[in-house]
């Protein structure tokens, strides 16, 4: 049981932006549940690298052999990179949304339908 | 928009220990957790600090734009000149030529646990740099853009 | 000599970064050296692609590996036999992909030299363009998930900021913002999926997991995850509300060159369901469900542009119509790929079809934006009720646009005809009230481009259009490349299909070829 508690925490992570970003109306809350669940998928990368009675892999002064697996540390690290490069464009673009349309109110911003 | 002279002198002070850190996280990259996005993100929040401790005029006067541009740039060059100077040597794409060569990065790894030597691992060190100094280039320019959009237009990147 | 020719792969990437990278640089020496910059590494990566392409359909699949000595090094001997690098897998559906990429880039770099003269902030464009070119040819060539992962990112980001690029009117940053968030979502579905499979497999690379699969519950789920993402990214039907915005607000070639961003996520989608997890999942099932999404997208698609007035949301929707017959097409051949005698009277035309359908839409769905664009530059508006009478001036896109027009319809002697005729016979014989609605869908086609070609170019000139010049030389150029290689296809397509889309069809159900030319016959 107390090996699936990530997991547990990733679900609950990733639940808690999907309901930010189906049930709020404001365009950087919406953001902020974008953030968050970019931030429950890293979790769940790095929790699958883990191994029991392990330390983290750095040769450098270790003091036993016995480590935990480092390529999923190598893809979680490229996709916080991708976060942030995201996270910066979509907030850029809701600043000129604001400029706009003076309100970040995601029902006024509908000049595109149909 | 300036704040008061003890968080200024303070800015000041912590700006230059603040760079001596970020670039150790990115020099010494292969050999303890950092390398080149982590260590770039610390130096870009020293200039960060900067700005908002101090005017943004003041700021700039001190800084240009184009000189955190520039630093972007170069840093792309420069990885993608490492990556491909390795199939002028006669290797494939990304080729880590330096390794095991002797000279500035080339010494040979040895075998376990070991205390770091940092002259090892070839390229990497080298693509840790680039992308250090590329990464605080953009994140600062970033910054810039997004305070300076609250007064007056400017394109969003 | 040698050694560009065994390290062209590697090149296709690195020039375009390298071209990206190095613009702000050559803009600050004026406009006429970054236009001939940015023309000279466009070039020189169509030239790469077109290279790579030719000597894979000469000799087979090529595999490229990154960091090692020798071109033979893909396995390396001390790793117990798996490939451990990130590698670059180019067997014939990928070189299918990168003539196609190839000739578009080239036509679109050439087009938007011209058309971004009136615009400011020119090099952060180019440097945007050349990234999403950059993502698009590394999407197509790798052999790699992760590295796709990336690559499917990069061309995000960079599309994403083109579609926002004319900041003046707020209306493209709310397209941008939803191209942009909805691209991150279907990224983040991607990655867990990739999450699933390395934690059973211990390997991101394709041939590796596929030659290793054993159909478990985490790989079903990661299925449907890669699934739904691709099909987000291609935009078939529940997920395709991205599309007509985006595809309206941006520039014209950005336009163009955003419609091969979602085909190579379709080819992705493919190389998913055929390669990665071939003979594992139950072909019928998953054949129907793409044929169900096919036909949902053709119908939809097409009754949602009949009635719009602007002239891109029509043709972005006309897209999304079009994205569904390359997936009835494979998806007619993934499910006759249940039994063999279905297979091989109608698997085989249908895959085809769908293959051959991608290079022609990507061929006349460039061409017809481009000349959208034109009319934009020149006009300055989009709206079909203000329109009229540009016929008398604009003679030359009127006649690319009628070609256009004619290919998307399905009208010999143009290329839709050659691809929607393959369709139409093999889903025929496989159930014919699809093809019945492939057929109702292509006339409902034929009668809204009629609708479009008579607001815009028929009828008297209207006063203020009454000094509207022809588009300029290279804007012409671009258009006539793709012009000619529609007409070109459309009259000898028994060639085109015998030398490239052939072997694409054959590879693609051939998923113990691509795992042994990456592991040396060991699956």
């Amino acid at each position: 049981m107390i090996d699936n508690l990530p997991f547990l925490v990733v679900a609950i992570t990733i639940l808690l932006g999907l309901y930010t970003l189906l049930f709020r109306k404001d365009l950087i809350k919406m953001i902020m549940g974008i953030s968050l669940i970019e931030a429950g998928v890293n979790l769940f990368l790095i929790a699958l690298g883990y191994r029991w009675e392990s330390i983290a892999p750095i040769f450098t002064g270790a003091p036993s052999l016995a480590m935990v697996m480092p390529t999923v540390q190598a893809l979680t690290l490229t996709s916080i990179v991708i976060g942030v490069a995201t996270l910066a464009l979509l907030l850029s673009m809701v600043m000129i949304i604001y400029r706009h349309y003076h309100t970040t109110d995601v029902r006024e911003v509908t000049k595109l339908q149909g | 928009m300036s704040m008061s002279k003890i968080i200024r002198t303070t800015a000041d002070v912590m700006f230059m220990f603040i760079m001596v850190f970020g670039f150790y996280i990115v020099l010494h990259g292969h050999l303890t957790p950092g390398g080149g996005f982590q260590g770039g993100a610390v130096i870009a929040t020293a200039f960060i600090l900067l700005i908002v401790a101090h005017h943004m005029d003041d700021f700039l006067g001190w800084f240009k734009k184009d000189s955190f541009q520039t630093c972007e740039m170069s840093g792309l060059v420069l990885f993608i000149g490492t990556a491909l100077a390795a199939i002028s040597l006669g290797y494939l794409f990304f080729m880590n030529f330096l390794s095991g060569k002797g000279g500035l990065f080339g010494q040979f790894v040895p075998f376990g646990i070991n205390q770091g030597f940092m002259s090892t691992a070839g390229t990497i060190p080298i693509m840790n740099i680039a992308v250090g100094i590329e990464v605080l280039g953009g994140l600062t320019i970033i910054i810039l853009y997004m305070t300076s959009g609250i007064q007056s237009p400017e394109e969003g990147k | 000599m040698d050694i560009i020719l065994d390290n062209l792969p590697g090149l296709l990437i690195a020039i375009p970064l390298l071209g990206a990278f190095l613009t702000p640089l050559v803009s600050r020496a004026g406009d006429a050296a970054r236009n001939i910059w940015v023309l000279l590494t466009v070039a020189l990566t169509s030239l790469c692609g077109l290279l790579i392409a030719s000597r894979v359909l000469e000799t087979g699949t090529i595999v490229y590996t990154f960091g090692v000595q020798h071109l033979s090094e893909i396995i390396p001997p001390d790793s117990g036999g798996i490939p451990i690098r990130i590698i670059f897998t180019i067997d014939p559906l990928s070189a299918f992909m990168l003539i196609i990429a190839s000739i578009v880039s080239f036509c679109i770099i050439l087009y938007s030299l011209s058309s971004m003269e009136k615009l400011s902030g020119k090099d952060g464009f180019f440097t945007l363009l050349l990234l999403l070119i950059a993502g698009v040819y590394g999407m197509i060539a790798t052999g790699d998930l992760f590295n796709f992962f990336v690559f499917l990112e990069i061309s995000s980001l960079a599309g994403a900021a083109l579609v926002a690029y004319r900041i003046d009117k707020g209306v493209a940053a709310e397209a941008g913002l939803k191209y942009a968030a909805l691209s991150t979502l279907g990224g983040l579905l991607f990655l867990v999926a990739i999450g699933f499979l390395y934690v059973q497999y211990n390997s991101l690379n394709m041939a590796v997991i596929a030659s290793r699969m054993n159909l478990t519950g985490l790989d079903i789920i990661a299925f449907v995850l890669f699934f739904t993402a691709l099909a987000m990214k291609c935009g078939a039907v529940p997920m395709h509300f991205w599309t007509p915005d985006s595809y309206a607000m941006a520039p014209s070639a950005v336009t163009a060159f955003l419609v091969v961003s979602s085909q190579a996520s379709l080819y992705a989608l493919f190389r998913v369901c055929f390669t990665l997890y071939g003979g594992q999942i139950n072909p019928l099932t998953v054949g129907w469900v793409m044929i169900i999404l096919g036909v949902l997208s053709m119908f939809i698609g097409v009754t949602m542009a009949i009635p719009q007035k602007d002239v891109k949301r029509l043709m972005a929707y006309h897209a999304v119509s079009q994205t569904g017959y390359m997936l009835l097409g494979v998806g007619v051949g993934l499910a006759a790929l249940s039994s063999t005698c279905m297979f091989n009277s109608v698997g085989m035309t249908a895959l085809k079809g769908g293959l051959f359908h991608i290079m022609n839409h990507a061929l006349y769905k460039g061409l017809l934006f481009l000349t959208a664009g034109v009319i934009m530059y020149r006009c300055g508006t989009r709206n079909l009720n203000q329109l009229g009478g540009l016929g008398h001036n604009m003679k030359w896109t009127m006649v690319f646009f009628m070609i256009g027009a004619l290919a998307i319809a399905g009208i010999p002697p143009f290329n839709g005809f050659a691809s929607k005729l393959l369709i139409y016979e093999s889903t025929f014989l496989f159930n014919p009230l699809l093809a019945v609605i492939a057929m109702v869908v292509s006339i409902l086609t034929l009668a809204s481009f009629v609708k479009v070609f008579h607001s815009m170019f028929m009828g008297p000139k209207l006063p203020e259009y009454e000094d509207v010049k022809e588009a300029p030389a290279p804007m012409l150029i671009a258009m006539a490349i793709l012009a000619i290689l529609v007409i070109l296809f459309g009259i000898f397509p028994q060639t085109v299909i015998d030398t490239l889309v052939a072997p694409a069809a054959t590879a693609l159900i051939d998923y113990h070829g691509y795992a042994a030319a990456v592991l040396g016959a060991q699956s």
